[in-house]
């Protein structure tokens, strides 16, 4: 027998992890490569916070709409990646999300209306970055990743076992930061999650014009880490894939690159027309695939959700959304003054007198 | 002929530490006393870094706390930020001006940002260290002076000594400091030699140094133009001028103060700087001057700066610098009333 080309243990399987087909119908077990489908009260959880999840990404669509909100990159359609990145943690694990991720932190506890700060326009970063282990949501592609590195290469030095996780898009992969990153923290051993939600268009371009790579999962294999391909909308196998990952990681192997394979049903934005780019059958398609009625199907079919616990829950997404409605417009900028309070640690002299002549105008 | 000759010539009677072993014995000394201090880049580990500022780091201190990294300026300064918003106090080296460009985006965006970004909850306690500055002979890529575009990037503070003893200390400070620090060695003074006795503490940042007292005008520099400005406040003796020279230390925070009453008592300024001139930091200290001192000027502020071209090839060099003659001329050119 011919021996296995060098790398070969590293690339993704032919076919991505997936638990639950599009249709809530078990998959049958393939190859997992030891990921395990998750216990059905994690999957439980998982409903909620896909739900919830949903509803609060639907509200902040509204509020853009009403014009309550700057502006709202929507996870419609990607809600089982976000839920699953998060639910495959620890809490005391550390995320590096971008702008299109409220939904993962909603899902990790942070007040809707703190993470709502940002696209409200108040300030940069609304939560406490620190408590919640959660960086500011990042806007310039891929620059987060080596932040990631970072984080988790002090803890191995610090030696905590702590695991950090980078969301990245699919057009962030053609970022040199992103390279950068994960060559460093395969050079390192970093313990880092890539995770890659390849939701096939990057504004407006396609994934065919960012890669020539068979899968971006693939380019892992490149940096001597292993590549994961995994169905993005099928929570459960998200959740599996992660908490693989992040048990490896924890047990000083190094990083993994998680390509998470789901669609944008939204525009880019709100200012966004997807119409000009891609065609009406294609979304349709999508839609069918939903993360959110998959799940349901599966446990309902599995006796796991009976509808006294369906409508708690959706009784319970309708309570975040409305508080959300109710609070958002409460928030108020921070005075001024706060301008010049946090460029250093101390004021320098020229900022003390341009707040001072800030403090005259109001 | 370019000042820097003279400086070097009298230091040697006197040759003790250079530049470069000051900044190698304050990295030793903050390794020693603070365990989060961690010190890489490109070659810096058992190389000891291209001009050895790093040198017997790893050996001392082990690979955990002095190491290579991937050769990648971007991955080095986001791996910094990260380990700065984990606890860790990290010193990294761009190995030449020029190839801190490709961080400049985790500088800018990141570096500076990340405190203000988290209304104050995160602070970056980490210095990039940055070989900057030309006169060494250097190719195209070696030479250039990029201070201009992190002064200009509020949430930086930005750094660049010009003596022995305060390389040691600025450097020591910049690593306790609770902020990001750009730290600028001007390569031609690395091997320039001083008396100091270390461990050295100085002033802290935001307070320029008075390098020579005078009557006349003022001699604003930092880097590696002091020495130029002391050389020329030498010859300038001859000509009867008796010339102050204030060497910045800091250029953020900036010391309008030390600025203000020098040249409000000598009521004449040239700013020296080695960068190209437009848009420059010669440029924003000039009109900072005119601001504050109008009344008490006897002449319009002077630049003397590099030419606005791309840093020169190295047998050209010299029409580009800032020199002693080009700073007398400056001073020559202050409205002197008996001209
Ligand atoms: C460095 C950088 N270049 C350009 C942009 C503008 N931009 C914002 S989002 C986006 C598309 C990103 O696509 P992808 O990485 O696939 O993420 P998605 O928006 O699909 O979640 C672009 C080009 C940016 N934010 N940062
Ligand atoms: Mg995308």
């Amino acid at each position: 027998m011919a021996a296995k080309k060098p790398g070969a243990d590293l690339l993704p399987d032919r076919e991505p992890l997936r638990f639950i087909d599009a249709d809530g119908r078990p998959v049958k077990p393939g190859k997992s490569g030891g990921a395990a489908m998750p216990a059905p009260e994690r999957l439980l959880d998982a409903h909620r916070a896909l739900v919830v999840g949903r509803r609060f990404d639907r509200q902040a669509t509204s509020l853009v709409k009403q014009g309550r909100l700057a502006v709202y990159p929507s996870a419609h359609g990607q809600e089982a990646s976000e839920v699953g990145a998060i639910l495959g943690l620890r809490d005391t694990d550390w995320i590096f999300p971008t702008y299109r991720d409220s939904v993962a932190l909603v899902t990790r506890g942070i007040d809707p209306v703190e993470v709502l700060t940002l696209l409200r326009g108040d300030w940069h970063c609304g939560y406490d970055p620190v408590a919640h282990r959660t960086a500011p949501q990042c806007t310039p592609l891929a620059t987060q990743a080596p932040h990631a590195v970072g984080v988790g290469h002090a803890a191995r030095l610090k030696g905590e076992d702590t695991v950090v996780l980078a969301f990245l898009g699919d057009g962030a992969t053609s970022e040199g930061d992103f390279h950068e990153a994960m060559n460093f923290a395969a050079v390192f051993k970093s313990p880092v999650i890539f995770f890659v939600q390849n939701n096939k268009y990057a504004i407006s371009v396609p994934l065919a014009r960012q890669t020539a790579a068979p899968s971006l999962a693939h380019k892992a294999v490149g940096y001597g880490m292993p590549g994961v391909s995994v169905d993005g909308n099928d929570v459960a196998a998200v959740m599996a894939a992660v908490t693989r990952a992040a048990d490896r990681a924890r047990k000083g192997k190094g990083p993994t690159l998680i390509e998470a394979h789901t669609y944008r049903i939204e525009a880019h934005t709100n200012a966004d027309d997807a119409t000009r780019y891609r065609a009406d059958d294609e979304v349709a398609e999508w839609r069918r695939r939903d993360p959110v009625d998959r799940l349901t199907a599966y446990l309902r079919e599995a006796g796991l959700l009976d509808d006294a616990r369906a409508a708690a829950v959706a009784e319970e997404a309708e309570r975040v959304a409305a508080d959300l409605r109710d609070r958002i417009d409460d928030q108020r900028p921070p005075a001024p003054a706060e301008l010049f309070a946090h460029v250093y640690a101390e004021p320098t002299a020229q900022l003390r007198e341009q707040a001072a002549l800030i403090a005259e105008e109001v | 002929m370019p000042a820097t000759k003279s400086a070097t010539k009298s230091a040697e009677k006197s040759a003790e530490t250079s530049m470069a072993q000051a900044l190698n014995a304050a990295l030793a000394d903050a390794l020693a006393e603070d365990p989060r201090v961690v010190v890489f880049g490109e070659d810096v580990g058992p190389l000891g870094g291209v001009f050895r500022v790093t040198d017997g780091l790893t050996a001392k201190f082990g690979e955990d706390r002095c190491f290579d990294t991937p050769l990648a300026e971007s991955g080095i300064v986001g791996l910094a930020v990260g380990m700065a918003m984990n606890g860790l106090r990290p010193v990294v080296e761009m190995q030449f001006d020029a190839f801190a460009y490709p961080a400049f985006e985790q500088i800018v965006s990141h570096v500076a940002k990340m405190r203000n970004r988290t209304r104050g909850t995160i602070g970056l306690p980490m210095v990039i260290r940055v070989p900057y500055g030309g006169g060494i002979g250097g190719v195209e890529h070696h030479c250039d002076s990029s201070e201009a575009y992190y002064a200009h990037t509020p949430g930086l503070t930005v750094v660049a000594p010009a003596t022995v003893a305060d390389a040691y200390a600025l450097l020591r400070e910049a690593i306790e400091h609770p902020d990001p620090v750009v730290f600028l060695e001007p390569k031609r003074l690395y091997w320039a030699k001083e008396e100091v006795r270390l461990p050295a503490r100085g002033e802290p940042f935001g307070r320029a140094a008075v390098r020579r007292a005078g009557a006349d005008a003022t001699l604003i520099a930092y880097g590696p133009t002091v020495p130029v400005a002391l050389a020329a406040a030498q010859e300038a003796v001859a000509e009867g001028w008796d010339l102050e020279v204030v060497d910045l230390r800091t250029l953020v925070p900036f010391d309008d103060a030390t600025v203000t009453a020098s040249v409000m008592k000598t009521g004449r300024a040239v700013v020296v700087s080695e960068a190209q001139g437009f848009a420059g930091v010669a440029a924003e200290i000039a009109a900072r001057v005119g601001e504050r001192c109008f009344h008490a000027l006897e002449a319009p502020v002077r630049r003397v700066t590099g030419l606005d071209i791309p840093y020169p090839p190295p047998k050209l060099e010299h029409h580009h610098l800032p020199s002693v003659d080009r700073v007398l001329d400056a001073v020559a050119d202050l409205q002197w009333e008996d001209a």
